[in-house]
């Protein structure tokens, strides 16, 4: 998104990848089937979202770039080595931070408020919105923002497991409304949206225009996870990086690994060195600012391995934040077999391939009041219905049928296919002083840079929280008139997904109002290097159950335009 | 408004990233430091995948990298126990006419440590069931009686109801149904006897059909 708004006001741009190129259209498997696949296109080491899924080199593991925990802490890692990262493998759940997420110490005295309020992100949330392409209603509910019509796309109409799951939830007080994704339920309107993105610059709505047009609609088939060569899904490589180099103002240099970050001896950022994967040499690329948009965890380790005489704990680090208050998204989650989706007609139940509807967060004012034992919301993301079949369809299937097999299987396979439900809490956790990442003192990766060492401890805020999206979920599957699977896990630690397995890690390179507690300022512009920018998760404050790409690419947006005038003032460059 | 041809972008940008590391203002960190040595060849201007590694496989046209493991008379053996567990009927064929055998050979010659601890099991569980076969009825499982088939399989098909003793041969018989039913329900035949109608492209989503809603009670 940096290298798009910087491109788009007229900027020369080198965009460093680590990865190798990636081309979705060309590279996206639309339509292919599991059985063509290794294992059907199950998860393995090498591919842990499926065969199919986007990611290049990656996942939990890349080759030859290790990390490393604490004894007794499995966090999980989860990187990309390709053009638009992360961008390629994601929900597309777009969901805004509301007003109370941005003064989480305000209302409830934990963790810190950012340094921004929601009136000043809801203008690039407006623009991202409209330049990426969501789709989704305006509920006008409690901390759950709604979007400009002009721009929101058409949600699509529930799909039957999601409609019974509100009917369900209507009668628990539960709000089930339409989702917010990244995907294209129609065609932007390219004229109206390029020019809400790009009010005063006319050359760059031309050219944002000229490439919403060459992005389809959703044509309802085909998981997202595996990219979109119809561009009806956001992901860099389709909906940023086209524009952006059309500008002319974009080189991207691949398979380029960042280490450090160079400064001149007033301490201003010269540039970055880096690694050339393909002749294993190292280079240097010079340049005015540097802005780091690494993912949070890898900007701060580039900040922590760039040490010098006058910054021995890393750059950009006297306050000694970076790579503190790392956090996740608390995930819990519970299934359940649905008897009244049982023999249902057949129909094509395929749709967006990701949520069309989910539960915000409805508990505010039973937490204001003090009534629960958690102090953070979290949302719900409920999945079924009768998707393509894949790997383990019907693995466990005995435990409904007494173990049948021959004929009566196969009416039994029959009967459940498209019946259960899993209902995925994603909550907020409170940053906390044992959630961080270092450097590893005695493991380097492959090109030779010193590699991150997580630390992590949950507390009881979320373990809490873990175990009342157990109980909420069991009584929402029972509410549908449904069969829990498994365990209603009284106990949070079993419940809870490992730190980093949501993916959603941030807060390593902290905003905030003070060079003392922060590294950034509301800017993302670093307290002490003010030609260092950081534009990813890393500057978030805290870690609201709204997934943070959106926020990520509205936040990257408000700095870099704030970084344009700065250059235009002379004040940094 | 879009005065640009489909995919003239695309071609745009590949052009641009071929260009991007003639034109990008890096030196060879050597050269920063003053040595005399020739600044280091240009490498080519980028690395485009696929590369048909493991982590970065060909998606568009996958293959399966791995030699199979099992031997002749083990797959004779899996044909028939997969023909027991998903057998033809009027609306779908047996699962070895479409393959599953080859499907499950496949995965327990997985390199992966979870499918080589499932070869082990799943071999042994062959074995246990030729074994009981000539033990019970004199000849090894594929030259049994359909009768006789079943009436091991009965004793092995639920966990919880099995023997004590029958404990692994019937881990074993929940893991090959497992297998069987994931091989089954991918192909083609396994997706249309489910009546799975998507992957294919739809000009506009509808939700669900009026008579699925009034199977649910929703109408």
């Amino acid at each position: 998104m940096s290298a798009y708004v910087l491109a788009m006001a007229g900027l020369k741009v080198l965009i460093l990848e680590a990865g190798r190129a990636y081309d979705p259209l060309r590279e996206t498997p639309m339509f292919q089937l599991p059985k063509d696949a290794p294992l059907r296109a199950g998860g393995t080491p090498d591919k842990p979202f499926g065969f199919y899924d986007a990611t290049v080199d990656g996942g939990w593991r890349v080759p030859g770039e290790p990390y490393t925990s604490d004894d007794g802490v499995d966090f999980k890692w989860w990187r990309a080595r390709m053009v638009g990262g992360r961008t390629n493998h994601w929900g597309r759940i777009s969901l805004r931070m509301g007003p109370y997420d941005f003064r989480p110490k305000s209302r409830d005295g934990l963790g810190f408020d950012w340094p921004i309020g929601y009136e000043d992100l809801a203008p690039y949330y407006d623009r991202t919105e409209a330049l990426i392409g969501v789709y989704g209603s305006n509920e006008g509910l409690e901390n759950t923002p709604d979007s400009p019509n002009s721009t929101l796309l058409p949600p699509p109409k529930g799909r039957i497991h999601e409609l019974l799951l509100k009917k369900a939830c209507d009668g628990i007080g539960v709000p089930v409304i339409p989702a917010h994704r990244a995907v294209l339920s129609r065609r932007q309107d390219a004229a109206l949206a390029s020019r809400i993105c790009h009010p005063d610059n006319p050359r760059a709505a031309r050219i944002l225009a000229a490439s919403m047009g060459n992005r389809q609609a959703c044509f309802w088939a085909t998981e997202c996870g595996r990219g979109c060569s119809i561009r009806a899904n956001f992901q860099s490589p389709t909906v940023l990086l086209p524009p952006a180099l059309a500008t002319g103002n974009v080189d991207i240099v691949t398979d380029a690994m960042v280490r450090e970050v160079t400064v001149d001896p007033s301490g201003r950022a010269t540039g970055v060195h880096y690694i050339d994967k393909r002749t294993r040499s190292d280079r240097h690329a010079a340049a005015r600012v540097v802005v780091l948009a690494a993912s949070g965890c890898e900007s701060a380790r580039i900040l922590l391995n760039s040490m010098g005489s006058s910054f021995p704990n890393g750059l950009a680090n006297g306050s000694g934040k970076v790579g503190k208050y790392l956090m996740d998204t608390i995930g819990a989650g519970i299934g359940g077999q649905i008897p009244a989706l049982e023999n249902a007609p057949p129909h094509n139940d395929d749709g967006a391939s990701g949520i069309h509807m989910y539960m915000p967060w409805w508990l505010y004012q039973e937490q204001l009041a003090g009534k629960l034992d958690f102090p953070r919301g979290y949302h719900v993301e409920p999945s079924g219905g009768r998707g393509m079949p894949g790997a383990g369809e019907f693995d466990g299937l005995e435990d409904f049928t007494n173990g049948a097999y021959g004929r009566k299987f196969k009416e039994e396979c029959r009967r459940y296919y498209g019946t259960f439900v899993y209902l995925a809490g994603r909550g907020e956790m409170i940053p906390n002083e044992d959630c961080y990442c270092d450097i590893d003192p005695e493991v380097v990766d492959q090109w030779g840079i010193p590699v991150l060492r997580f630390h992590w401890k949950w507390a009881d805020y979320e373990l809490n929280q873990a175990r009342h999206m157990q109980k909420a979920f069991a009584e929402m599957i029972e509410a549908m008139g449904g069969r829990v699977s498994g365990t209603v896990e009284t106990d949070g630690g079993k419940a809870i997904a490992k730190p980093g397995e949501i993916i959603h890690e941030v807060g390593t390179t902290a905003m905030g109002l003070s060079p003392d507690t922060s590294v950034l300022n509301q800017y993302c512009q670093s307290w002490e290097v003010p030609n260092l920018f950081v534009t990813d998760g890393g500057p978030f404050v805290s870690n609201a159950d709204k997934n943070p790409t959106l926020t990520i690419l509205a936040l990257a947006w408000r700095s870099c335009d704030y970084l344009v005038d700065q250059m235009k003032m002379g004040a940094i460059g | 408004m879009n005065d640009d041809r489909p995919g003239l972008d695309r071609r745009e940008a590949l052009k641009r990233m071929a260009a991007a590391a003639a034109t990008a203002a890096v030196v060879p960190t050597s050269d920063l430091k003053g040595q005399s040595q020739p600044p280091a060849k240009s490498p080519p201007a980028h690395t485009a995948g696929p590369r048909g590694t493991p982590s970065d496989p060909d998606l568009v046209r996958p293959v399966i990298p791995w030699p199979r493991l099992l031997t002749a008379g083990e797959l004779q053996t899996v044909a028939a126990l997969c023909d027991v567990i998903l057998p033809a009927d009027e609306r779908s064929p047996s699962a070895s006419t479409v393959g599953i055998p080859a499907y499950i050979n496949e995965y327990v010659s997985a390199p992966y440590d979870a499918q080589r601890r499932e070869l082990v099991q799943i071999r042994g569980g062959l074995a246990w069931l030729n074994t009981e076969s000539e033990k019970r009825f004199g000849q090894p499982f594929v030259g049994l009686t359909s009768a006789h088939k079943h009436e091991i399989c009965d004793d092995i098909c639920y966990l919880p109801n099995a023997r004590p003793e029958l404990g692994s041969p019937a881990r074993f018989f929940a893991r090959f149904r497992d297998l069987t039913a994931t091989g089954y329900y991918t192909t083609e035949a396994g997706m249309k006897d489910l009546r799975y109608l998507g992957n294919i492209a739809r000009p506009s989503w509808d939700g669900p059909p009026p008579e699925v809603l009034r199977h649910v009670g929703l109408s």
